[in-house]
C-alpha cells in the first residue's frame, strides 16, 4: 500500500513538473557533483580508468560547465577492482560529500557493491564498462542506468551468428569468476538455442600466464570453435597461446570480450580476421571520428567503448538536470527514461525502464596487419547490429516507471 | 587413441610436456632468487620485477632501434644487470647489516614503484612482440603439436641453469664466490675483492630475471602485472626447495611445472592453488625445504 502511495505521489509530482516546466526544487545542495569511480592503475586500467574521467571532462566542458546556475563538481577515485574500497568510497560520496551520480564502473563485483549503495541512497549509477547483466535483471534497481554493452549483446553478437552459420561445437576457455561464469551461461544459452552444443570447458584462474595446457584440451575437444570467455589480459595471453599451439588454424576462435586496448595489444598476423562485439568504434563516421580525435588529443590514445559510453551517460544525465531543472534523482531517471539519448555514441538508442541502454551494438573484424593504414586502424565494421537484436527483453520485475 | 584407465595417454603426454616448458621457466626465474638468497641472504622481491622490465626492455630496443630478439638475449640482461649492480650498490649496501625484512621491505617497494612507472608509461593492456621468425611454426610429435619457441625455452633454460649450477657449485670463481659470502672477512685478508663479489653475484641474479622476461616477451602478454603474477609461485618454489638450494630451485622448478600441467588437465580451478599446497604438506614435513639443508 505504501509503495502504492509512492507511486502515486511521484506520478502526481511529475505530472506537475511536466505542466509547469522547469520550475522544480533546483539543486539540493547548490551543485551538481558527479563521481568517476574506476580501476585506474590495475588491469582494467585502459579500457576505461583515466580515460573514463578524461571523458567525463569533456561530456562536462562540452556541456558548458555549469547547470542551472551552479557548477557542475567531478570527483574520482580509484577501487582497485575490490568491492569493498569501491562501495566505501561511493558510500562517503554520497553521504558526505553530496555527489549525485557516479559513472565509470568496471569490475562487475564493484558495480554490484556500488549499485546497492547508491540505491540505498537514491543516487544515480552511470555504468559505463561493466560487463555483467545483473544490473538489470536480478539487481536491478529504478536507479541503475546500464550504458555501454553487457554480456548478452556479446553473445548475441558474435555467438549467434557462428551457430546459424554452422559452426555447432563450442568449448569454452573461461575466466573462473564472476563476470567469465555470467558470460560462459549467456553464451550457452544463446548456442543451445539454436540448436549447437558444448562439447567442454575450462576454468581458468584469473591472472593465469600459461595457457598452453587449456589450449591442448580445446585442440582435443573436436570443437569447432573455441570461445574465450576472459578479458584483458587473460585475453591476449590466451589468444597468444592458441596462434603458437597452431589452434586458430585447425577451429575458429572467438573473443567474447575484446576492448579496443587489448585489441592493440596483439600482433595482427595472431588477431587478424577475429570477430568479435563492440558498443563502440571510433571509426564509424564523422561523428565519431571527431570526438575520437578530441579524447585522443588529451589522453594518448583513442577511446575504448567504456570512454565513449561514459561520456554519453554523463551527457544524457546533465541534459535531465537541465531540463527538469532539478538534481532529484526519480525526477531526473523518469527524464532519461522518456526522452532518448543521441549522440555520436548513442544511435537508435533507449533508455528502457529498467535502466538498460539499448542502443546499436557492432559485429567488427579485426583487420590484418596489410588492411590497416595507421596503428589506430584495428576494427572493420561487417555489421550494425538493431539494439532489439542485441540485448534481451526486460523482466516484468524490472520494469520502474 | 590409446587410453589407460578412462585417461586419454596422448593427452596426458602433451600435458606433461607442456608442464616441462612451464617449469624450464620456473626453473630459471628461481634460480636467480635462489642463488641471491642462497649466496647473499637477501630476499629480493624486486626479482619479478625486473623479469617485467626484462621483457619491456626487449620490447622497447625492438621497436625504437630495431634490436632484435637474439641480440636482446645478450643485452638486456645486461642492461637488467647493471640495474642490479646499483641496487645492489647504492639502495642494498647501506643496510646490509640490518635484519633481512629490511632488504625484503626494500625490494618490495622497488617492484611497487617500477611496476607503477611502467604502468604510467605504456598502460596496463600490454604490448605485443613477435616470435622471431626463425623459431616460428612447429613439429608434429604423434601427440601433439609441439611450437618450436617452446622447445627453444626448454633447451635454453635448462642450459643456462645448469651451466649456472656447474660454475658455481663446481668452478674456483664459484669456489670463491661460495667462500667470500659464507666468511668475508677471511677472504678479505686473502686479497678477494669481497663488496665487489657480492655486487656481482647480486647482478647475476638479477641478469637471468632479464634473460626470462626477454624469453616470455613474445609467448605471454608484456605488462606491467607479468611480474607480480609471476613471482609468488617463483618463491613458493625457491621455498619448497629449500631456501637457497641452488640445485633444489631448479630441479623444483622443472617439477612444479608438470605438477601445475597436471592439475590443469584434471582439475584446472586448483591450478594456481596446487603449488602452494605443496608449499605447505613440504613445511611440515620438512621445514628446510625439498634440497635445503636443515640449520
Amino acid at each position: 500500500m505504501k509503495a502504492m502511495t509512492k507511486t502515486l505521489m511521484s506520478a502526481a509530482m511529475a505530472t506537475a513538473i511536466a505542466a509547469t516546466g522547469a520550475q522544480a526544487a533546483g539543486l539540493s545542495d547548490d551543485k551538481l557533483k558527479i563521481g568517476v569511480l574506476a580501476d585506474m592503475g590495475g588491469v582494467y586500467a585502459d579500457v576505461c580508468g583515466p580515460g573514463c574521467v578524461t571523458a567525463v571532462e569533456m561530456a562536462v566542458e562540452d556541456f558548458g560547465g555549469s547547470v542551472l546556475g551552479k557548477p557542475i563538481e567531478i570527483v574520482t577515485a580509484d577501487d582497485q577492482n575490490k568491492a569493498d574500497v569501491g562501495s566505501a568510497k561511493v558510500r562517503e560520496w554520497v553521504e558526505d560529500q553530496q555527489v549525485d551520480a557516479v559513472t565509470g564502473l568496471v569490475a562487475s563485483s564493484v558495480t554490484g557493491a556500488v549499485t546497492k549503495v547508491l540505491t540505498d541512497n537514491k543516487k544515480i549509477a552511470l555504468i559505463s564498462t561493466s560487463a555483467s547483466n545483473a544490473f538489470t535483471t536480478k539487481a536491478c534497481s529504478p536507479y541503475n542506468a546500464h550504458w555501454t554493452y553487457n554480456v548478452v549483446a556479446l553473445a548475441n553478437g558474435t555467438v549467434k551468428p557462428m551457430v546459424q552459420s554452422g559452426k555447432k561445437k563450442w568449448f569454452f576457455i573461461t575466466a573462473d569468476y564472476a563476470f567469465g561464469h555470467a558470460l560462459e551461461k549467456v553464451a550457452t544459452g544463446v548456442i543451445e538455442n539454436n540448436g549447437g552444443e558444448v562439447v567442454g570447458a575450462v576454468r581458468a584462474p584469473l591472472g593465469t600466464t600459461d595457457f598452453s595446457s587449456y589450449v591442448l584440451q580445446a585442440q582435443s575437444s573436436g570443437a569447432d570453435v573455441v570461445a574465450l570467455a576472459n578479458a584483458g589480459s587473460d585475453f591476449v595471453n590466451s589468444l597468444k597461446t592458441a596462434a603458437e599451439f597452431g589452434l586458430t588454424e585447425m577451429v575458429d576462435v572467438a573473443g567474447l570480450l575484446v576492448f579496443t586496448p587489448n585489441a592493440q595489444a596483439l600482433d595482427p598476423a595472431i588477431a587478424g580476421g577475429m570477430k568479435l562485439t563492440t558498443g563502440f568504434y571510433w571509426d564509424l563516421d564523422d561523428e565519431t571520428r571527431a570526438w575520437s580525435k578530441r579524447f585522443k588529443e588529451r589522453h594518448g590514445s583513442i577511446p575504448a567503448m567504456g570512454h565513449a559510453g561514459a561520456y554519453s551517460a554523463t551527457m544524457h544525465y546533465l541534459n535531465a538536470v537541465k531540463a527538469t531543472g532539478t538534481d532529484d534523482s526519480d525526477t531526473v531517471m523518469k527524464h532519461m527514461k522518456a526522452n532518448k539519448p543521441n549522440d555520436f555514441f548513442a544511435r537508435n538508442a533507449t533508455l528502457r525502464a529498467d535502466g538498460r541502454m539499448v542502443h546499436d551494438m557492432y559485429q567488427v573484424r579485426i583487420k590484418t596487419a596489410s588492411e590497416r593504414k595507421s596503428e589506430d586502424d584495428i576494427f572493420a565494421v561487417e555489421k550494425v547490429i538493431p539494439g532489439d537484436e542485441a540485448f534481451a527483453p526486460m523482466l516484468a520485475q524490472c520494469e520502474f516507471k | 587413441m590409446v587410453t589407460f584407465l578412462g585417461i586419454n595417454l596422448f593427452g596426458l603426454s602433451g600435458q606433461l610436456l607442456v608442464g616441462l616448458i612451464n617449469g624450464s621457466f620456473y626453473a630459471l626465474l628461481s634460480l636467480g632468487l635462489a642463488i641471491i638468497f642462497g649466496l647473499l641472504k637477501i630476499i629480493n622481491f624486486a626479482q619479478g620485477a625486473l623479469y617485467m622490465v626484462g621483457a619491456f626492455i626487449a620490447w622497447m630496443a625492438l621497436q625504437y632501434m630495431g634490436i632484435n630478439y637474439w641480440a636482446a638475449l645478450i643485452i638486456v640482461p645486461l642492461l637488467v644487470g647493471v640495474i642490479g649492480v646499483l641496487m645492489e650498490r647504492y639502495l642494498l649496501r647501506p643496510i646490509a647489516n640490518e635484519d633481512h625484512l629490511y632488504s625484503l621491505l626494500l625490494t618490495f617497494g622497488i617492484a611497487l614503484i617500477l611496476q607503477g612507472a611502467f604502468t604510467h608509461g605504456f598502460g596496463s593492456s600490454g604490448l605485443s612482440y613477435a616470435i622471431p621468425a626463425e623459431l616460428k611454426g612447429g613439429t608434429k610429435l604423434p601427440f601433439m603439436y609441439l611450437p618450436n619457441y617452446r622447445a627453444w625455452i626448454i633447451v635454453a633454460s635448462i642450459t643456462v641453469c645448469f651451466g649456472t649450477w656447474w660454475m658455481i657449485e663446481k668452478t674456483k670463481l664459484g669456489a670463491y664466490l661460495r667462500a667470500g659470502t659464507e666468511n668475508p672477512q677471511m677472504m678479505q685478508a686473502f686479497g678477494i675483492n669481497v663488496p665487489l663479489i657480492v655486487t656481482l653475484t647480486f647482478g647475476f641474479g638479477v641478469a637471468l630475471a632479464g634473460l626470462a622476461g626477454v624469453m616470455a616477451a613474445p609467448v605471454y602478454a608484456v605488462s606491467p602485472e607479468m611480474g607480480s603474477n609471476m613471482l609468488i609461485v617463483v618463491f613458493a618454489i625457491v621455498v619448497i626447495g629449500g631456501m637457497g638450494s641452488i640445485g633444489g630451485a631448479i630441479l623444483t622448478g622443472l617439477g612444479m611445472g608438470v605438477v601445475e600441467g597436471l592439475t590443469k588437465y584434471f582439475y584446472p580451478e586448483a591450478s594456481t592453488t596446487i603449488i602452494f599446497l605443496v608449499m605447505v604438506v613440504v613445511l611440515l614435513l620438512k621445514p628446510a625445504g625439498l634440497f635445503g639443508k636443515e640449520a
